[in-house]
């Protein structure tokens, strides 16, 4: 059984199928179309739908305000939540101040990505922050819209997100806080075939009872099967109840990220720890997804494409994987074996991801390359981590996506320039060299294989331009904070 | 009725807003916002309604050896599957001319040709028993380029061809000081409506039909419908509220989907709904042509052109669908603002095995307007000028010339005006200078700037298109209710609708409700395409609307006994006054209902002034131009080709505009979409044929980061100089063109690595690959810049 709330209605789902998803259980079971469908698989928006619960960070006395795109969004993840969708803002007769704000603004036309923009600016404006211009972008950057040209979507949102919140969900913050308590309180049992595990030992068992079952975390990759390829699905075990998965520590060396927490609770840990891999967490899909998406998950699917594992693969990440009865760890490095193929044995679960911190002579810079900033896939990703002793080369550490089969590292790299003054040209050509023949990538529908030669070569030569210690010149068209 | 409804209180409001040319809100907005607004898939379904999907084919050509459907019929939930051997009717819906099978017939003719459709208890449950069908093609080499098609001579259509002196054209060439030669390959574009194409099918009475579906062409589904179902046209009622974007996606290409629905759910005696899953709506529906063109150019020492040469190629995919008319408009575009000179145009229609490509906002405008502005730019470059004063050099105008290749006088040319007040405001050439000081800095980074011009024609060159009718009903409360053939698409023609006939009557907005477009209606309607919705319906709108005000006023002034004074009767502020006499607008409607005057009206509109001979290549195709001017500030990142659009002004025409925020509403997202066209929106096939950008992971329409930092839109503001409504303008398509400052700019940017000696170039969509590469073309071929 699955429990959560639908605005202020509790609700308890009994049945469903594993692969039912938020999307279908709005507009099939609930008779709700307010929500939409533009594409299925997460990348319109269209579908954005709201999920609230109380703000772990808060001592649970505020409630968190999130979006998901509930086309790929599975029923085991509104457990214990609040899930508010386009037809519970207005009030009564009166449109909700993102709403209204919208309409003043005239940031509707054809209209169908509407809903899912007005809850994602509900959820900005609940986030009471005061946002600017980029702020704004970077929460609807998961929202797409063809007829306005968003300029006066920005607009509105810069507007309605000037006031404090004031709303009938701020008004009945505490009896929603207190039910969402109780609720969360009880363990979520599944429904029909999918389980929600909620402890170590508990995913252990079913494991073993359900050999051919598939683990799910954010779903965000995982429901493509379901809502893009037609798959049936049998069973799945949610990871995302375990609370040993969804823990972030710290201690003297590293950074210890549980693989079940969503990239966006993990981001301000991560980005506190390296600032200078803003852009590539920005650019990891759109604010919904990266509500959702694990860093776990994106290991684990050990995807060519992802941009974790490039980013991770740089800065020497452990993996700890756990089978329910001990712990191993490993070098992310060992991880992947080939083409979404990797080294975690039959039982086996990664449990956390280990990062240990840079020193001060290290120069890190992660750079994505797509066609479109937002919400893109990377045509080529390519971290480096280059450790300088006296301005020569000690130690180059990599990590490239989208250039092979597999996640890959370039160890040529420190070959070929370790000793060498980092300023001297000699450092930037061979560098340079290294790269452009590193690896074998491919021609696909994202770029061909001559640019993504051309381009890895070229990031070393920006990397080298940006960690100049003298004559700094301009090397970005984007700037991310 | 017995008893009417009581007046309301004859009170005058006291300044009330003025109905048209202000901005008013989008006459759904409030219902958007809230998720009410009902579109097509949301619309309450009766029941026992099923679900359709398609099955689809899995090469590009070929000849259909046979159809095993046994799998799909044992498929869980499957009710019903059809193959093109059970349409009663007619088996081709081509729109035009015959060529688009509702069902694959014997022939493959493109990779996810719908081969079959498949009737189940549940969407899921459809569209996967789609994918359990058999279908064995003893396949043929596909066609699946330009040069192909040319070589091997297959074309949808025959050529078009015009010119202005054309027999002199090869002697001005040779004796002109200079000449240049160009291509540019031109990438399609996905329409990309956030709803895709949807159909529900509802079986009325004996053969009787009721189609609801997102299709911006209503008349067109009904006829279909009619004929694939083999009944009369009378029996079959399609009804459209409103789509979730159009673009040109559902002007023909809605039908197949509407007509599988009604065949299915004719067999079957239920409701259908047929809707796309994205990934097969981007397979099975055409997209905007792409174009492969060339040019050459005689041009003097100032950069005045002498003559043109131009080879339009647009790649039409399998059918001719809309692509005479498409490949007519790139032609009829190819000048853009400017005097060619001695011109000779010639126009290929190239059949592909591709999907059959379809109308597209600007409907082929911009792949030949695109061609003017490279060639301006070629010839700035090789004269060592500015591309601006080349531009402002040949407009259309004294020192030129006024007709166009196609023998139409331009008239009240606006250019001229319009670039003198972007040049000053957006300070072009102040910024010029500070770009070149930037770039001369900033050895990674380039900037690029462009001032491009728009003048597009508008009017269907199907002359029969440009005509519209309209039916308004006055209830006895006063309230009217307004009906056309037009669509909503969010275009906001309905608000614009709501707004004229508000106007005439002198009455607020919340007087008037525009209903869902209705073939039971309004009859014979055109598609709401060719940015004509408002100019033609408004039109018709506003007939009706004289006739029920001339009924009105006479039965005003037969009750006051003036009834030779009912020509000087108004309609102002919710009442009707003649001298000092005045009644309610609400009480007259009563007292004429009580003196059984009809208050429900027909108007209709067709557009004056229009004709063209296609034998000749002679005549006016267009009632007249719409305007615009664009600027274009970019960054160019030269070591991976990554930019950013900075800085945009459009100064844009809509004559007196009816509704200024729609209007800019409008502008921009034309501009935003013409932007993804150029730049980020990237359709890729494989050697196979098959679409490989199939979705939205992998087709990139611009994201709300792609907004330009600065982006000023201002309306121009001089009336139309024709009689349309309101001397207002059409809006929906002419700005999409303005985004060719974008491209410009980019090139602009690049060519600053040569000292502005190159013209690069850049094929489209410019991609960051294509930049570079553009980049590396230049730092190569050993010019200026190269190695930091």
């Amino acid at each position: 059984m699955i429990r959560f709330l639908i605005n202020n209605d509790v609700v308890e789902l009994n049945e469903a199928r594993a692969d039912l998803t938020l999307l279908q259980f709005i507009r099939e079971h609930r008779k709700k179309t307010g929500t939409k469908e533009g594409c299925a698989a997460g990348d319109c928006g269209a579908c954005t739908v709201v999920l609230v619960e109380p703000a772990s960070s808060d001592n649970a006395t505020k409630l968190n305000y999130r979006t998901v795109n509930s086309c790929i969004t599975l029923m085991s993840a509104v457990h214990g939540k609040q899930l508010l969708f386009v037809e519970h803002l207005s009030d009564g007769k009166h449109l909700h101040p993102v709403q209204q704000a919208l309409v003043d603004y005239h940031g509707s036309q054809c209209g169908f990505c509407t809903p899912g923009f007005v809850m994602s600016m509900f959820a900005l404006y609940h986030s009471n922050t005061k946002p600017n211009r980029d702020d704004v972008l970077h929460a609807l950057s998961g929202n797409l819209c063809r007829c306005t040209g968003y300029r006066p979507i920005i607009d509105a949102t810069l507007a309605v997100c000037e006031q404090t919140p004031d709303d009938q969900f701020t008004a009945r913050q505490d009896t929603t806080l207190a039910t969402l308590l109780s609720l969360s309180s009880e363990k979520p049992s599944g429904t029909g075939n999918i389980f929600t595990p909620t402890s170590r030992e508990e995913l252990k068992a079913l494991i073993q009872a359900h050999p051919d079952a598939q683990l799910v975390a954010g779903s965000t990759d995982l429901s493509l099967q379901f809502t893009q390829q037609l798959k049936d699905v049998q069973t799945l075990i949610s990871v995302s109840h375990i609370d040993a998965l969804k823990q972030c520590t710290k201690n003297e060396h590293s950074l210890i990220i549980g693989a079940a927490v969503p990239l966006n609770d993990a981001a301000p840990l991560l980005l506190n720890a390296f600032p200078q891999v803003a852009e590539l967490v920005t650019r990891f899909a759109s604010l919904p997804i990266r509500n959702q998406a694990t860093i776990g998950g994106n290991v684990a699917n050990a995807s060519p494409i992802g941009d974790m594992p490039p980013l991770l693969l740089a800065l020497n990440a452990i993996l700890h994987l756990d089978n329910g009865d001990s712990i191993r760890t490993i070098p992310i490095t060992q991880f992947f074996k080939g083409y979404r193929e990797t080294t975690l044995a039959k039982g086996e679960w990664i449990s956390a991801i280990e990062i240990p911190f840079s020193t001060p002579n290290q120069s890190l810079a992660a750079y994505k390359i797509s066609k479109r900033f937002e919400d893109d896939i990377s045509a080529v990703c390519a971290v480096f981590n280059v450790t300088l002793v006296n301005g020569k080369v000690e130690a180059i550490t990599s990590g490239f996506g989208g250039v092979a089969a597999v996640p890959s590292t370039c160890e040529a790299l420190e070959n070929v320039l370790k000793g060498k003054q980092f300023a001297s040209k000699e450092c930037l050509t061979l560098g340079k060299q290294v790269l452009v023949d590193a690896f074998s990538p491919i021609d696909d529908v994202r770029a061909t294989a001559e640019y993504r030669k051309t381009v890895l070569a070229n990031l070393w030569h920006r990397f080298w331009l940006e960690n100049q210690i003298v004559n700094q010149i301009e090397t970005r068209v984007v700037q991310h904070a | 009725m017995r008893k009417l409804i009581d007046a309301p209180n004859p009170l005058e409001k006291s300044d009330k807003l003025g109905v048209v040319h202000v901005s008013r809100k989008h006459e759904s907005a409030t219902r958007q916002v809230q998720g009410c607004a009902n579109y097509v898939d949301d619309v309450t379904e009766p029941q026992g309604t099923l679900y359709a999907a398609v099955g689809v084919s899995e090469c590009a050509s070929g000849t259909i050896e046979s159809i095993n459907l046994d799998a799909v019929r044992q498929s869980e939930g499957v009710v019903d599957v059809v193959t093109i051997d059970d349409v009663p009717g007619h088996k081709d819906i081509g729109p035009v001319f015959e060529g688009d099978p509702l069902l694959a017939d014997g022939e493959i003719k493109f990779f996810g040709q719908p081969v079959f459709a498949v009737l189940a208890t549940s969407v899921n449950l459809a569209r996967q028993a789609a994918l359990k069908g058999k279908v064995e093609v003893s396949e043929t080499k596909p066609i699946l380029s330009a040069e192909a098609a040319h070589q091997q001579k297959t074309f949808v259509r025959p050529l078009h061809r015009f010119g202005q002196h054309a027999d002199r054209v090869e002697s001005t060439f040779k004796n002109a000081q200079h000449q240049a030669h160009g291509t540019l390959s031109i990438g399609g574009q996905e329409h990309m409506y956030l709803e895709g194409q949807v159909s529900l099918a509802i079986p009325d009475e004996e053969d009787r039909m009721k189609i609801y579906t997102s299709s911006q062409h209503p008349s067109e589904v009904q006829k279909l419908v009619a004929e694939v179902l083999d009944v009369k046209l009378h029996r079959v009622m399609v009804d459209m509220r409103r789509m979730g974007g159009g673009f040109g996606g559902k002007e023909t290409q809605a039908a197949q989907w509407a007509c599988i629905a009604a065949l299915l759910a004719s067999r079957n005696q239920c409701a259908v709904k047929l809707r796309l899953p994205r990934f097969t709506d981007m397979h099975v529906t055409g997209k905007r042509h792409p174009f492969e063109n060339e040019f050459d150019v005689a041009f003097d020492e100032t950069g005045k052109i002498e003559a043109t040469r131009m080879t339009i190629n647009g790649i039409c995919g399998h059918s001719p669908d809309l692509s005479d008319a498409i490949v007519d408009r790139a032609m009829f575009h190819a000048d853009n603002g400017y005097f060619l000179g001695d011109s000779d145009i010639v126009g290929h229609r190239l059949q592909t095995n591709m999907v059959s490509h379809t109308a597209y906002r600007g409907f082929g405008g911009p792949q030949g307007m695109i061609m003017a502005e490279a060639m301006i730019d070629k010839i700035a470059r090789a004269i060592g000028s500015d591309p601006l004063s080349v531009r402002k050099r040949n407009l259309y105008g004294p020192t030129t010339g006024s007709f166009t290749p196609y023998g139409m006088k331009v008239e009240h040319n606006l250019l001229p005006d319009m670039i003198a007040e972007l040049e000053e405001t957006a300070q072009y050439w102040q910024r010029r200078e500070a770009i070149a000081a930037f770039n001369r800095e900033s050895p990674v980074i380039k900037k690029g700037l462009a001032l491009t011009p728009v003048k597009f024609g508008i009017s269907f060159t199907a002359k029969h298109l440009n005509q519209a009718g309209a039916l308004v009903h006055i209830y006895t409360d006063g309230s009217i209710q307004v009906n056309h053939g037009g669509t909503e698409m969010g275009q906001g023609l309905h608000t614009k609708i709501g707004q004229i006939a508000a106007n005439e009557f002198g009455l607020d907005l919340d007087m008037i409700e525009v209903t869902a477009t209705r073939t039971d209606k309004v009859p014979n309607t055109s598609p709401t395409a060719a940015s004509s919705g408002t100019d033609l319906n408004g039109k018709a709108v506003q007939n009706a609307c004289i006739t029920l005000k001339a009924r009105l006023a006479e039965c005003f002034a037969k009750s006051l006994g003036l009834e030779d004074r009912a020509g000087d009767v108004l309609f102002i502020n919710e009442h009707v006054v003649l001298d000092e006499h005045k009644i309610t607008f609400t009480e007259l409607v009563q007292k004429a209902y009580f003196a059984r005057v009809s208050l429900s009206s027909s108007g209709f509109y067709k557009t004056p002034k229009l004709q063209y001979n296609r034998d000749t290549g002679e005549g006016r195709p267009f009632f007249y131009f719409a305007y615009g001017v664009s600027m274009s500030e970019v960054s160019v990142d030269t070591l991976t080709g990554e930019y950013t659009v900075d800085k945009v002004n459009v100064i844009h025409d809509v004559g007196n505009s009816l509704n200024p925020a729609i209007d800019i509403g409008q502008i921009e997202g034309a501009f935003i979409q013409g932007m993804g066209w150029l730049t980020t929106e990237d359709l890729k096939w494989n050697e196979a044929g098959k679409l490989i950008s199939e979705n939205m992971a992998t087709y990139k329409i611009p994201a709300i980061g792609d907004t330009p930092k600065e982006f000023n839109v201002k309306l121009f503001g001089r009336k139309n100089a024709e009689d349309s409504i309101y001397h207002s303008k059409a809006v929906g398509e002419p700005p999409f063109m303005l985004a060719i400052s974008v491209w410009c700019a980019l090139k602009d940017a690049i060519s600053s690595l040569s000292g502005y000696t190159v013209d690069p170039q850049l094929d489209t969509p410019a991609t960051p690959e294509r930049v570079l590469k553009a980049v590396a073309a230049i730092q190569q071929s050993d010019c200026r810049g190269g190695a930091i």
